[in-house]
């Protein structure tokens, strides 16, 4: 398997120097460091890495925002080859196929938002030992089946972000703050709830109190009656936290089309092409998620530190990722985007998912 | 008899038409030439086909189409259609996840309740179709929804995925010294068993005047009902079988596993040159279309072809063989009843 490997990084560097040589114009003479293989203390990205995004799905609208608009510009950045391809339909067992064309295909790096944790182990495993680098995005694998985790966004990061946005919304005076969740046992819903009810035990936010939480199911119209009922049941409400995207868009339809409109705040996680008309009519002022474009673009970056050998997937591990600077490696080679994205109205028209 | 000594030198003269129309008049030869040209163009234009590799991944993906392809090519040349082996296949999974789940560690009766449970399943579709005397189609659709939704009653949205790793392996693990999976040669000996009993048994013979005439045959003394019963029991055990193996090659047995398979065995099969109407088809041309549908997928995949673009050549490749043979075999007709008119032009000369 060793020999394997090295003669895929010979070729790869082979690759990288025809590619460089070929590209010699706008190049100032970077990347004659790349046959240093692993352990390349200086940082530097190889040149010409073939980069492949293999999301859930092809033709959605989330993947193709975090490929086509973040991964794409990064791959761009390194002077590599990017690439998307995948599957028109999420299932497991297509997506194994196309990691076995990738693997076949020499690919450098393979960018992956699993479909299953388990199944697309055994060829993902395969990949590795042809020599690519694995990064999981969006859905993780097993962290023994890849090299590196992207991962959007933490839960304590969550929580923190929709308090602050409330807290921002409500303003200085404070009130009384609910809860609108998905169902009564979604386990990241009530780990976000915990941590929010943590958050609100600060002093800073001492002025808001949450008075209920109630279980919208993530069905529209549960979620909408219960926002209704919510500011029946307590008139002096100040503000609605949905951390749903189909609680938040629910209350949005529902406060938009009532008295209660810019009087009542709102945030929580959406997607910007489901909020937008009510950002833009005041109903919401922000709300947040991770950014797509950003994940994809830091993915790329990830797997091409994995593939130049400036990381390896150990924790501490530092890399440089283009614009969003530097990120450290935490526990089982996951790396944290950052805090969630904030989408208000004057952002909210660059995202199309 | 004038005639026939003007024409002979002539016809020999011109041997190559019909050894060639021989050749092309079965479309089965058709498959084959087509797979060779695919192979070969394929492997010198798209970098990585033809690679051991390439058909190690071609034959882990052509198994389960396969397996089922096998009793489905029985099925419908007696005129009858499977659609529910697909969900057999999720619900196998789903069980055979369950017990294991709840602490049936031994493989050999987890494989045994699997295939049991398969055969039980094909029993169901078969006593409706035969016993109550309903359409294949409509029963089967009917059970392709039932299963698919037991499965889920079974798993709901979980996956179990804890088997021992050596079970997983040994799924997917080559035949020693090449890199081609040894499942490959369960497949083999099946495809053997199946073809002694369709070209070498009289009940084999029977499907082909079943397919093209049930009262006739019921008439000659071919127990017709009983006969298609056990051939959709034998559906249900080779689905259950493509599960087993589906479960530990993917190590994930979910509900939704193998969603959208039967209509890849029925485009095998059709394509395959058996015809849906029944009574006419056999095991070569399937086997030889799981084969092409595997590798020209994969090929196009490795050239980079959209998945979107794929599904259209699939699609067209589906059309193509319910088409095809028949064109086949027009084009055949006509040359035959052509050929004395060109010995009758001949004779002035």
């Amino acid at each position: 398997m060793r020999i394997r490997r090295t003669r895929v990084a010979a070729t790869a560097v082979l690759a990288a120097v025809a590619l460089t040589l070929g590209a010699c114009a706008e190049d100032t003479g970077s990347g004659t460091d790349a046959g240093s293989g692993n352990g390349n203390a200086s940082g530097t990205i190889k040149e010409g890495l073939k980069v492949t995004f293999l999301p859930k799905q092809v033709n959605n609208p989330y993947f193709d925002t975090s490929d086509n608009q973040g991964g794409k510009p990064a791959v761009e950045e390194f002077k590599g080859q990017y690439a998307q391809t995948g599957p028109s339909e999420a299932s497991p067992s297509a997506q194994v196929s196309y990691i076995n064309t990738l693997s076949q295909q020499g690919t450098d790096v393979i960018i992956i938002a699993a479909n299953d944790q388990d199944a697309v182990c055994g060829s993902l495993t395969e990949a590795k030992a042809a020599g690519a680098k694995i990064v999981t995005y969006d859905s993780d694998t097993k962290p023994e089946c890849r090299d590196a985790f992207v991962n959007q966004a933490t839960s304590e990061g969550i929580a923190q972000a929709q308090i602050k946005l409330i807290s921002d919304a409500v303003g200085s005076e404070g009130g009384e703050i609910a809860i609108l969740s998905a169902t009564a046992n979604a386990t990241n819903q009530n780990a976000w709830i915990e941590l929010m009810k943590t958050e609100l035990a600060k002093p800073e936010y001492s002025k808001l109190k949450l008075v209920a939480t109630v279980y919208g199911d993530d069905q529209d119209e549960k979620s909408f009656q219960e926002a209704q009922g919510l500011l029946s049941k307590y008139p002096n409400l100040k503000g609605i936290i949905s951390p749903t995207t189909v609680g938040i868009a629910a209350a949005a339809r529902y406060l938009s089309g009532s008295s209660y409109q810019g009087k009542v705040q709102l945030t929580g996680l959406g997607t910007p092409n489901q909020l937008r008309e009510y950002v833009k009519d005041g109903t919401v002022k922000a709300f947040a998620l991770w950014n797509p474009a950003d994940l994809g673009y830091l993915a790329a970056y990830t797997g091409a530190a994995l593939a130049s050998g400036i990381i390896t997937g150990k924790e501490g591990e530092k890399f440089t990722a283009g614009k969003l600077g530097e990120f450290t490696l935490g526990a089982n080679g996951e790396v944290l985007l950052g805090d969630p994205f904030e989408f208000t109205a004057s952002n909210i028209d660059q995202f199309n998912f | 008899m004038a005639t026939d000594t003007l024409v002979t030198p002539a016809r020999t003269a011109k041997a190559g038409p019909p050894a060639w129309r021989r050749l092309f008049g079965s479309w089965d030869a058709v498959l084959i030439l087509a797979l060779l040209v695919v192979v070969l163009v394929a492997s010198a234009t798209i970098e990585g086909v033809g690679s051991p590799r390439f058909y190690r991944f071609v034959a882990l993906e052509a198994i389960p189409i396969a397996l089922i392809a096998l009793p489905m090519t029985l099925v419908i040349i007696t005129g009858e259609i499977d659609l529910s082996v697909a969900s057999t296949v999720g619900l196998t999974c789903s069980v055979l996840g369950q017990l294991w789940y709840l602490g049936v560690t031994s493989l050999p009766l987890l494989i045994l309740l699997s295939l049991l449970l398969g055969a039980v399943l094909g029993a169901v579709n078969g006593v409706f179709i035969t016993v109550f005397g309903l359409p294949s189609l409509a029963v089967t659709i009917g059970t392709l929804a039932l299963y698919r939704g037991l499965a889920y009653v079974v798993l709901g949205d979980r996956a179990i995925a804890d088997y021992p790793p050596t079970w997983t392996q040994n799924a997917v693990a080559p035949i020693p010294g090449t890199v081609i999976p040894w499942f490959v040669l369960v497949l083999a000996a099946l495809a053997v068993v199946f073809g002694v009993l369709l070209y070498a048994t009289p009940i084999g013979r029977s499907l082909y005047a079943i397919g093209n005439n049930a009262e006739a045959s019921n008439f000659a003394g071919i127990s017709v009902l009983r006969t298609k019963f056990w051939l959709f029991v034998a559906t249900g055990a080779m689905a259950a079988l493509a599960g087993v193996f589906w479960t530990f090659r993917f190590a994930s047995a979910r509900a939704d596993n193998a969603t959208g398979l039967e209509l890849a065995v029925v485009a095998a099969v059709l394509l395959g040159g058996v015809s849906i109407f029944g009574g006419r088809g056999g095991l070569v041309g399937v086997i030889a279309a799981v084969a092409l549908l595997g590798i020209l997928r994969n090929a196009l995949q490795l050239a980079d072809v959209p998945a979107n673009a794929l599904t259209i050549v699939t699609g067209t490749l589906l059309i193509l063989s319910v088409v095809g043979p028949n064109l086949v075999r027009m084009a055949r007709e006509r040359l035959r009843r052509r050929r004395p008119a060109t010995t009758l032009e001949r004779k002035p000369s």
